[in-house]
């Protein structure tokens, strides 16, 4: 949906689970730029019961902050302009929400790993949490899926299952026990629970009779009507329609949400992942986003053109941090703190982190300890993410004579490292870290990136906001992107391969487009090095590595090319890759000190 | 800023309290509006469907689904007995006769000449919804529930385990920093709610089980205690269904802890009342917190009162308010708030925040971010 009148100003919130953040944008003489923010708690749940409350409160404070006059009691005033006044209203106003969980969607499919992942993608992409993957060969007896069903209480179920023309059977088996589950949804008790058929075409005579009086039964094309080929744009679609005919439109205040907006309203982890798929086709690059948040991380990432979005629901840095300990192990996360701690102590404050989720470190130990958390996270979340965007499983290849020696199964991940251009972080630890080359480090311990990759951080999480925005005006969305949302760290140039502590890594040349002399070195296996190079100055960089070091051409090949600064700068690591921590605790304290001290991570 | 404070917990004497009481899925109400009840009284009851068991006749006959009608003994709505032929096939020779028995008694509930599976459904079993709470009822929902109003003494919990159980509040300890011992857990605390002081341990636990107390209440644990009480590694706060044998609610935190004096205070002037208590906790978007609600069974109407604080939103905090740290290095520690300044102020992270002044019982002062304290309310 684009609008075909000029747009001046926008206001745009998203309804967070706590917080509902309005940001305002506004037409200047250097194009779209947000000007002004505001926030209030998210006022979906008792006493009030009704989103638009928190909505306005947080309009409100924007209108406090701006002087510019938008609401008129429980209104927004459109256009902009009304009543003669520049500085009255705006033009559209627009939203999306992930307030009250977010759309919480199970999915099933025939085979777990072909159309039972490529339901999960669809809905991931969609911007939902995927609460269970059903399938005929995932290992559940009859009875055990029933009891799941019936138990599980999602907001709409994706169900899919074989190619069109192809055995009906497997996908008639699943409708059968989802009747036999009888579903109910989880808000409101007197309506019909939404449920998508986007299966072999050939069984949806079937799936009528069997679901049609249970279910709010809606039909769409296979996802996948062939096994080479995944179709899942209609049936995200149909989850976005149903999204706000049914969910949300069960959910407190969102009729009159619904009614106020003027573009529909999408799920926040939806309108993430249009923004990003905006700035990877703009600027022709693979990129990785992360937003990690304090209940769930969700990750995107586009190669290839290729999108995919995963959401590792219990992985966050508040409400779930316990939920990292647990999935990682206290000694994962022990091997990123400069210090020794009992394991007593630092169990009992993860746990006190849990349940008082809105507190802050106050001391550097206590911060120390939360990044230390946060890269476990993320790396966890990373992992999860390489596992379900992969190439379609159970296709058949063809293969030629150089494919002799590189047997790879269909299927394999389609995130290439080597060929990453960007990684974005979102969310509190990343985007409010004291000093930026946190947020920096943190990233390239988690991620591990090869070779030369830049890093961006978001400054204030306003990639919902602009999601939504890039379906009414991509100009206005990418101008907000480029120049308010996305900080550039810097670039990060990362060795492959494993050398002794201090034997020469690579040599390298920074040359600069201004009259800043060239800055060289060489950089030792073990060592970190920063050098600030700001986002406005053009560089190049030029690289010589050890023989048995690769920096992305094959070892022991130059490296030249242009970089990007930013706040932070070049971040070279010669610690090599994969990344060795000394397994004698002594010995990595010092190793982790010595890091933090190189790049000033911490103050002293 | 749209809020910068955390809410606190309360812990009050007197409030009244309003808690729905909602069937999992449609049913019968028992109850009346206006209608006075008891924390075990039936107020609405249901029938949950029965277990579902398939079988593959189609496999099981060595025909093809389309064919399993013709081999049918039982019809779909049919009730069936355990043990009893459903189907069977008709060869020439009986001694290949094969008989498909049923493994429940239910009823026959489909049978799907696609996939030649038969559902067989257990019959229903019927969940009564008790009150949970001394109290009356307020508000009906017509097939599904009521909501229950209570004039009480109210106490949220941080954190709990378990869910609703009611019994008579005793005092296993004498003050609020003392931690109640193994040995001085008595057989006479069976099916009692027992305050345990600062800290509960996993042998304290172990007894209490073997004892068959009801709940414990106390200011801390260790998580290695709560990891070996459950079995496995708590991942995210939401709880309330564990079976651990009682409900554990804790009033401060991770750690040995001593009770807040008030919270203390108030257990101690209700000992030997009858109190409803919940470990149901879920700190996510729509908190619930573990509580203890000890209801005025002994005066006015509770229909005349208001909701309490517990419903209400209360503002920010004010010179002179009793908080408690709740984040290392002061964690645990009650304080008064004596200043509020209202710029950013940076703190040894380097982070910018607001913060406020706290004097502790020692007169010594603090500077904290209010984002790590919280209100003592009620």
């Amino acid at each position: 949906m684009t609008v075909d009148r000029p747009l001046q100003t926008i206001i745009a919130t998203d309804c967070g689970s706590t917080t509902t953040k309005a940001i305002l944008i506004e037409k200047t003489a250097e194009g779209y730029r947000q000007t002004y923010r505001g926030e209030a708690p998210t006022t979906v749940e008792a006493p009030f019961e009704d989103v638009t409350r928190g909505v306005l409160n947080a309009i409100a404070e924007v209108e406090e902050l701006s002087g510019r006059r938008i609401l008129d009691g429980e209104r927004i005033i459109t256009p902009s302009g009304t009543e003669g006044n520049h500085a009255t209203g705006v033009d559209i106003y627009i939203s999306t929400s992930s307030a009250g969980g977010g759309l919480q969607m199970m999915v099933a499919g025939a085979v777990q790993n072909m159309t039972g992942e490529s339901a999960q993608r669809c809905a991931l992409g969609a911007g939902a949490i995927v609460m269970d993957v059903l399938a005929s060969n995932d290992g559940r007896l009859p009875h055990e899926k029933i009891e799941r069903i019936r138990s599980l209480r999602p907001d709409m179920i994706l169900l899919s299952g074989g190619t069109d023309g192809g055995t009906i059977t497997h996908v008639v088996e699943m409708a059968e026990y989802i009747a036999a589950a009888d579903p109910h949804p989880r808000l409101g008790m007197s309506y019909q629970l939404p449920l998508i058929f986007a299966g072999n075409k050939d069984a949806r005579p079937r799936i009528q009779d069997i679901l049609g009086e249970k279910t709010a039964l809606t039909i769409t094309d296979n996802i996948r009507p062939v096994l080479e080929r995944e179709n899942l744009a209609p049936a995200r679609n149909k989850i976005h329609d149903l999204f706000l005919e049914h969910v949300m439109a069960q959910a407190p205040g969102y009729k009159k949400l619904i009614a106020w907006a003027g573009a529909p309203i999408i799920p926040t982890p939806a309108a993430v992942g249009m923004i990003m798929e905006t700035l990877a086709r703009r600027d022709g690059i693979n990129l990785i986003g992360v937003d990690i948040g304090g209940a769930t991380t969700d990750v995107f990432s586009i190669f290839g053109g290729v999108f995919n979005r995963t959401v590792s629901a219990n992985l966050g840095m508040s409400y779930s941090i316990s939920n990292v300990l647990a999935e990682t192990g206290l000694a994962n996360i022990m091997r990123w703190v400069p210090f020794s701690l009992e394991e007593q102590t630092l169990r009992n404050r993860i746990k006190n982190k849990m349940i008082r989720p809105t507190t802050i470190p106050q001391t550097l130990d206590e911060l120390q300890i939360e990044h230390a958390i946060a890269r476990e996270a993320l790396r966890l979340a990373l992992d999860h993410h390489k596992s379900l965007a992969t190439g379609l499983k159970g296709v058949q290849q063809e293969r030629t004579i150089s494919d002799i020696f590189e047997q790879r199964a269909s299927g394999a991940t389609l995130i290439d490292m080597l060929k990453l251009d960007l990684i974005v972080g979102s969310g509190g630890i990343l985007s409010h870290a004291p000093r930026r080359v946190q947020s920096m480090l943190m990233m390239v311990d988690a991620y591990q990136p090869l070779g030369v990759t830049t890093l961006a951080v978001d400054s204030i999480f306003m990639m919902p906001h602009l999601g939504v925005l890039s379906t009414v005006h991509e100009q206005a969305a990418t101008d907000v992107f480029v120049k308010d949302c996305l900080v550039y760290l810097g670039t990060c140039v990362a060795a492959i391969g494993q050398g002794k502590a201090g034997e020469r890594c690579f040599d390298y040349t920074v040359r600069f487009e201004t009259d800043r002399k060239p800055d060289s070195g060489t950089v030792a296996f073990g060592e970190l090095r920063l050098i600030p190079v700001s986002v406005s100055e053009a560089a190049r960089i030029e690289l010589q590595p050890a023989k048995s070091v690769d920096l992305g051409e094959g070892k022991g090949a130059p490296v030249a090319r242009s970089m990007k600064g930013g706040v932070v700068g070049l971040l070279l690591d010669g610690r090599g890759r994969p990344l060795q921590l000394p397994a004698d605790a002594q010995a990595r304290v010092a190793a982790l000190v010595k890091w933090h001290r190189a790049v000033e991570l911490y103050p002293t | 800023m749209g809020h910068s404070y955390t809410p606190g917990l309360t812990v009050t004497e007197h409030t009244v309290v309003r808690r729905k009481r909602l069937l999992p899925i449609p049913g019968e109400v028992l109850v009346r509006a206006g209608d006075r009840i008891t924390a075990d009284s039936v107020i609405a009851r249901t029938d949950l469907p029965g277990k579902v068991h398939a079988l593959n006749l189609a496999n099981l006959l060595s025909v093809a689904p389309d064919e399993i009608g013709d081999y049918l003994i039982k019809k779909a709505g049919e009730g069936v007995c355990r043990d009893e032929v459903i189907a069977e096939n008709k060869p020439f020779i009986s001694w290949f006769k094969t008989e498909v028995r049923s493994p429940i008694d239910g009823t026959l509930e489909s049978a799907s000449t696609v996939t030649g599976q038969t559902l067989l459904r257990e019959p229903p079993k019927s969940l009564n919804l008790l009150g949970y709470v001394d109290g009356r009822v307020v508000e009906m929902y017509p097939n599904q529930g009521v909501t229950v109003e209570t004039t009480c003494t109210f106490i949220q919990g941080i954190f709990g385990i378990g869910g609703e159980a009611w019994g008579e509040v005793v005092m296993g300890v004498h003050a609020a920093g003392e931690s109640l011992t193994p040995a001085q857990l008595g057989s006479d605390m069976k099916g009692k709610i027992v305050v345990c002081g600062a800290f509960v341990g996993a042998d304290l636990m172990k007894r209490a089980k073997d004892i068959g107390v009801t709940a414990l209440v106390a200011g801390g644990l260790h998580d290695k205690d709560l990891r070996e009480l459950l079995g496995y590694d708590l991942g995210v706060a939401i709880t309330g269904t564990e079976r651990v044998g009682f409900t554990l609610v804790l009033t401060e935190g991770f750690g040995t802890i001593p009770m807040a004096a008030k919270t203390f205070t108030l257990l101690e002037t209700h000992a030997g009342r009858k109190a409803s208590i919940s470990g149901a906790t879920q700190i996510r978007a729509g908190v619930i917190r573990p509580e203890i609600l000890i209801p005025h069974t002994d005066h006015a109407d509770p229909a005349v009162g208001q909701p309490g604080s517990s419903d209400v939103d209360r503002g920010g905090i004010k010179t002179g308010d009793q908080v408690r740290v709740i984040r290392d290095p002061m964690f645990g520690r009650i304080g008064q708030v004596t200043g509020l300044p209202p710029e950013l102020t940076r703190i040894e992270t380097e982070s910018e925040v607001r913060v406020l002044h706290v004097q502790f019982a020692d007169r010594s002062v603090a500077t904290i971010p209010r984002a790590n304290v919280e209100l003592i309310e009620g």
